[in-house]
């Protein structure tokens, strides 16, 4: 019964794995491989129907990533955005945008990919009635609040900003000017869907047919998803493999069992207690790459408690209460590391990662802590609880040390206690009640490798995942400033000062970075974890 | 518990041998492995007899003896049986050290140094250190106070509405034992699970009652079942007919003829669920419904050293070790009652 | 006999209004399942409102119950949040459940009321000192570290079997999970057994035929055992639903999809559709066993009668 759910579904955001793979097959793999042969990788049972639109964990972004690919795609390396379907996307204005569609490519069915797969998919993303939950993906987009309202029925079934020019051609018209939008287009939910999920859609989604280097041979529900080669892939990121067969585990520990019995070739989340014993089991076959999620704890600004004048001096006391060193060390075995700004080292220096931004404030000092906390007007009803949900992940354990690095600062025994709620579902509706009453666990994945991503939805005035309600009028008007901005080195530097004002207000503190790790086995080579922690399968070779 | 002193006396003829003494004597010498204390037991003649035993009181009541219940008869034959005196010394301690952990201790179970998290025993430290650097052994001891109490208040609240509700079914039949019966079916029903996040999510109190109280609630049906059961057995015995047909009421056929012979399984079942209700307790808390940090018990420690059994064994042997100590004392004093109360050993 | 096992038979019927009812309420106390599914991010309030009436949530809960066991009654148990009909999920689940819990009640039967047996006439011997150790190892150590150093030492250091269980969960692949999930039962059912040889050991009976010069081995099956085992049926008959819907620890570890698993999946998302349709065919099965316990009282002791 002590089972912590080890699906990652609940730690990661709404998005997951959307990677592309990198062109030019190859990969960095070492020796020839058999290109026939087949892997088996550990997998969890996906929550949603695997639609693009309706897919925002890690499982079933798995099989998207393998079965489709969109305009866009992220290099598995750097995270850019690279061209994968889209032959050009102009704009003049960065509001109105032109995509013409690469020739030549045709889903595995045989039907052509053009304008009108991906015209017809993101309206079906976007519609209402088919309970897509990566929907608001799609607001952006001219026409939404008609397709979309956010109460009563929808006066419109399509985007009225999205136009079929020819089969090659479409025009996307957005409600407000967006100059990175080009590069959000690598994320799942844009995917082409072919004319077979709207006609026969319980036969697709039984059996899904994509356009990506994997078609899929079998689907068991619950059990396992057997994906093989499409040989008349068109891309140039062609499998180098015979295929991959993932097996739905009941555990990620048993999967890593498995992968030492050596009856499994790949786990993709080494479970958390086995960190200390990966070298000696399985040497240098152990992957452990930065991935783009970052961990923090919220705080509840609807409670005047947190609002305070001296607040942001007890949070700022907080997080210099505790010691993110020794705890991504001992808990996490350096599967973490000590956040020091609001984003990910994924997106680069140039990206907008900017190690160091926190500054002193995530510096580890008790002596400066309890100084801090004490010129704020000490804590809050002299306790902080942080809240986190015990179904998924181990959340205690972290929790705890947190708790006891700033009970330690503080000298103080009963400072600082874990608040554990028992289902995820009950924790989101807590925190959607507004009914948390001190800090709570937050994390974060990002949908696609931008600095914009990492700040808008968690801080921007009433974003979609701001649940500490924290609302700043300077921030906002940055992040509108910098959304607009056409040279990317200028919106970045703006982006970073809007990080500035979350600085110096520390709307949440940032914990650690995580990364994402994986074990294999001796027969495969070259396998890799792309920035959203999911395996490059594309380019694993095996033999 | 209660303290008759009903007066020692030993007809000889009440089915002891002078061997048997001699037996018990040497048990009495403070052999105190468990084989022999064990032994003993089964010898069936656990007190000393008259003159040898360390509580030979003579008593000038030999004609009270026939007059004795049955009850404190079994209290006299407990009291000279070393299986229970070292049962109960198990528990008496384990009872001092719920009410002052820190007279054996001397660091707060609360102080934790993660910089030692899982480090061996060493000088001041004698258990070593847990996952998140807090010391074992000061845990241990300061875990005893809401273990114990969660685990012998939800047997006893487990045991003593269980049999008294399976029993009168048992007894009584009909009716009243189909609607308990089904009664019980339905609470089989409920997953652990799904009870515990519902009932326990709602209680805000971070007392060991609430979860005293469910384990009771999801405990009684099975208690219930296996008093039923023994108590349908035991009313067929012809001395029960016997007694009914002299016209023995249904208490006292209940009282004096039934329980002493039914209570056996009860017994059973009751020491072995109390290491499983200290346990459940921490899968309660693992939930995160059970109770709230900072409490300190075995279970929640056992819970959270087991994913480490490979790097530090230590962790959880020591409150694993504690559960088993106690577990021991507990079925040890069951074995104890059960014999005392059986006549067919005395 | 035949008119008891029909008014048994007839008493399912509240029992099982009863337990879906309360079941069906507990899930529903929960709360709102619809804020797990959107990761940690807020639902958009209109997707929630409509997968709400999707899953007919949006209406008050007697008529989602009513409504719920109407759709029961015609075979339809409603689909679970990914899509999938429960049925589906229950055909998957319980076929491998019952292969687990027939393992599990083997070992229960034969080691237990073995172990039972030999430390009941053997009271205070080392044989009993050493089945008590071990009692007590089985009740401190966590099933779930048993089970993983199993499956470490079997698993992958002498690779005598496979660490995880295939989908088929062949008899074969289930003897360890079986032993684990069985642990802890194995200890009350070789104390049990234990206290009721050892307490008719002494009976009239017992001496009786051993006094007639039967053969010891007859004694014990035919007198002692039979007279000793209602205690242990009981248990049996109650651990039954333990071992169906409780092996979430060991099916997790041996990755075994079974009914605990999807039970406890169910539980979390608070799937009521699953969690029902589940908890509905273990109370089934409970009924029917508690049925054949009371049954088997009158087999193993005839002056038990049923009317």
């Amino acid at each position: 019964m002590r089972g912590a759910t080890h699906a990652r579904w609940a730690a990661l955001a709404a998005a997951a794995a959307l990677t592309a793979t990198a062109c030019g097959g190859g990969g960095s793999g070492s020796g020839s491989g058999d290109g026939g042969a087949v892997l088996s990788s550990s997998w969890g049972d996906p929550q949603n129907p695997l639609e693009p639109a309706n897919t925002n964990e890690v499982q079933g972004g798995k099989v998207l990533d393998m079965i489709f690919r969109s305009l866009k795609k992220y290099n598995p390396e750097t995270g850019a955005a690279e061209d994968m379907l889209a032959e050009k996307i102009d704009t003049t204005d960065s509001q109105n945008f032109t995509v013409t569609v690469k020739d030549g490519w045709t889903f595995s069915n045989g039907e052509k990919v053009t304008a009108k797969s991906f015209v017809d998919a993101w309206n079906y993303g976007a519609s209402l009635k088919n309970n897509q939950k990566n929907a608001y993906f799609f607001q952006y987009i001219d026409g939404y609040a008609q397709v979309h309202p956010d109460g009563g029925t929808q006066s419109a079934d399509t985007l009225s900003g999205l136009k079929v020019v020819n089969d090659k051609t479409f025009t996307v018209k957005l409600t407000q000017k967006f100059s990175t939008f080009p590069d959000t287009l690598g994320y799942p939910a844009f995917a082409p869907l072919p004319q077979a999920f709207f006609s026969d859609h319980a036969g697709w989604l039984k059996k899904p047919v994509g356009n990506g280097p994997y078609t899929i041979d079998s689907y068991t529900k619950g059990s396992q998803m057997a994906l093989k080669k499409w040989d008349g892939y068109p891309g140039d990121d062609k499998a180098q493999n015979g295929g991959v067969t993932l097996k739905v585990y009941t555990d990620n520990n048993t999967a890593y069992t498995d992968l030492l019995a050596g009856n499994l070739d790949l786990v993709d989340d080494v479970p958390a207690a086995q960190l200390k014993n990966v070298k000696a089991d399985l040497g240098d076959r152990y992957l452990n790459t930065p991935a783009g999620i970052i961990q923090t704890l919220a705080f509840p600004f609807y409670d005047p408690k947190w609002n305070t004048a001296g607040s942001a001096k007890v949070r700022t006391g907080l997080s210099r209460a505790i010691d993110r060193k020794q705890i991504t060390e001992t808990i996490f075995q350096n599967t973490r590391t000590p956040a020091s700004d609001w984003t990910s080292p994924v997106l680069g220096e140039e990206g907008g990662f900017k190690k160091g931004l926190c500054g002193d404030a995530c510096d580890y000092d008790p002596a400066a802590a309890k100084q801090l906390i004490k010129e704020g007007g000490g804590l809050p009803g002299g306790q902080v609880k942080i809240t986190y949900n015990a179904d998924t992940g181990s959340h205690k354990q972290w929790v705890d040390a947190v708790c006891n690095s700033i009970n330690n600062a503080l000298g103080n025994d009963k400072a600082c206690v874990g608040n554990p709620v028992g289902t995820f579902a009950d924790f989101r509706t807590q925190i959607g009640d507004r009914k948390m009453s001190g800090p709570f666990r937050a994390g974060w994945q990002m949908d696609y490798p931008l600095i914009q991503n990492f700040l808008q939805p968690l801080y921007y005035t009433n974003a979609s995942s701001n649940d500490g309600k924290w609302s700043n009028k300077q921030f906002d008007s940055l992040v509108n400033q910098a959304n607009t901005e056409t040279d990317t080195a200028k919106a970045v530097q703006l982006f970073q000062q809007a990080e500035g004002v979350v600085r110096d207000n520390m709307a949440a503190i940032p914990l650690w970075y995580q990364n994402g790790s994986a074990g294999y086995s001796e027969r495969l080579s070259g396998v890799k974890l792309n920035p959203f922690s999911v395996p490059v399968y594309n380019e694993i070779k095996v033999g | 518990m209660p303290e008759p002193t009903p007066p020692e006396h030993h007809l000889p003829g009440a089915g002891r041998t002078p061997e048997d003494g001699a037996i018990a004597d040497t048990g009495m010498g403070g052999a105190m492995d468990l084989a022999t204390a064990e032994g003993e037991t089964l010898e069936g003649k656990p007190g000393g007899p008259p003159g040898t035993g360390p509580s030979g009181r003579d008593a000038g009541g030999a004609s009270g003896e026939r007059a004795r219940s049955l009850w404190s008869d079994a209290w006299r034959d407990l009291r000279r049986n070393p299986v229970f005196i070292i049962a109960a010394l198990v528990i008496l301690f384990l009872v001092f050290i719920s009410l002052w952990p820190s007279s054996i201790t001397w660091m707060s179970p609360l102080k934790c140094q993660l910089s030692k998290a899982q480090e061996g025993s060493q000088p001041g430290h004698p258990f070593g250190f847990d996952g998140q650097g807090c010391d074992v052994y000061t845990r241990v001891v300061y875990g005893a106070r809401t273990s114990v109490t969660v685990g012998v208040l939800a047997t006893l609240g487990v045991a003593l509405f269980g049999s008294v509700l399976g029993g009168l079914a048992g007894f009584f039949g009909g009716a009243w034992d189909s609607l308990l019966s089904r009664i019980t079916d339905v609470f089989f029903a409920i997953p652990v699970v799904l009870g515990g996040l519902v009932l326990l999510s709602v209680v805000t109190s971070n007392t060991v009652w609430p979860v005293i109280g469910f384990m009771v609630l999801l405990g009684w049906p099975q208690i219930s079942r296996i008093a039923r059961g023994s108590v349908i057995t035991a009313k067929q015995n012809d001395y029960v007919q016997a007694a009914r047909s002299l016209g023995a009421s249904n208490s006292r056929l209940l009282l004096r003829h039934i329980t002493p012979n039914a209570v056996a399984p009860v017994i059973v079942v009751a020491t072995i669920a109390l290491g499983t209700y200290i346990a459940l307790e921490a899968t309660l808390s693992y939930l995160g419904v059970g109770l709230k940090p900072p409490t300190v018990s075995w279970g929640i420690d056992i819970s959270a050293a087991s994913p480490y059994i490979r790097n530090a064994p230590h962790a959880l042997l020591w409150p694993s070790g504690a559960l088993a100590v106690t577990v021991l004392a507990f079925i040890m004093l069951g074995d104890a009652v059960r014999d005392a109360l059986d006549p067919k050993l005395r | 006999m035949g008119r008891y096992v029909i008014r048994r038979l007839l008493q399912m019927i509240p029992v099982f209004i009863g337990a879906t009812l309360l079941i069906f309420l507990m899930v529903n106390v929960m709360g709102d399942p619809i804020a797990g599914l959107c990761g940690d991010r807020q639902c958009d309030p209109a997707t929630a409102a409509q997968l709400k009436k999707e899953f007919g949530l949006d209406k008050p809960v007697w008529q989602q119950y009513l409504t719920y066991m109407g759709n029961v009654f015609t075979g339809d148990f409603g689909t679970a949040f990914n899509g999938q009909p429960v049925t589906e999920l229950m055909a998957s689940a319980f076929p491998v459940t019952i292969r687990l819990t027939i393992v599990a009640i083997l070992f229960e039967i034969v080691i237990g009321i073995a172990l039972g047996v030999v430390t009941g006439l053997r009271r205070g011997r080392p044989v009993d000192t050493g089945v008590l150790l071990l009692t007590l190892v089985v009740i401190s150590v966590p099933t779930f570290v048993t089970g993983l150093l199993l499956q470490l030492l079997l698993g992958v250091q002498w690779g005598w079997i496979k660490p995880s269980v295939s989908t088929e969960a062949t008899f074969g692949e289930l003897i360890v999970p079986g032993l684990v999930l069985a642990s802890v039962s194995l200890a009350y059912v070789t104390r049990l057994t234990r206290t009721s040889i050892a307490e008719n050991k002494r009976s009239d009976y017992v001496r009786t035929a051993v006094a007639k010069g039967l053969p010891r081995r007859r004694v014990v099956t035919r007198h002692l055992l039979r007279n000793s085992l209602i205690p242990v049926v009981t248990f049996i008959g109650t651990d039954i639903g333990a071992l169906m819907g409780g092996a979430i620890v060991t099916e997790r570890i041996f990755n075994i999809h079974g009914v605990g698993f999807q039970l406890y999946q169910g539980i979390l998302r608070q799937n009521t559709q699953t969690v029902v349709g589940f908890v509905t065919v273990l109370v089934l099965v409970f009924l029917v066993a508690n049925l054949l316990v009371d049954l088997l009282y009158a087999v193993l002791d005839p002056r038990i009668r049923y009317a």
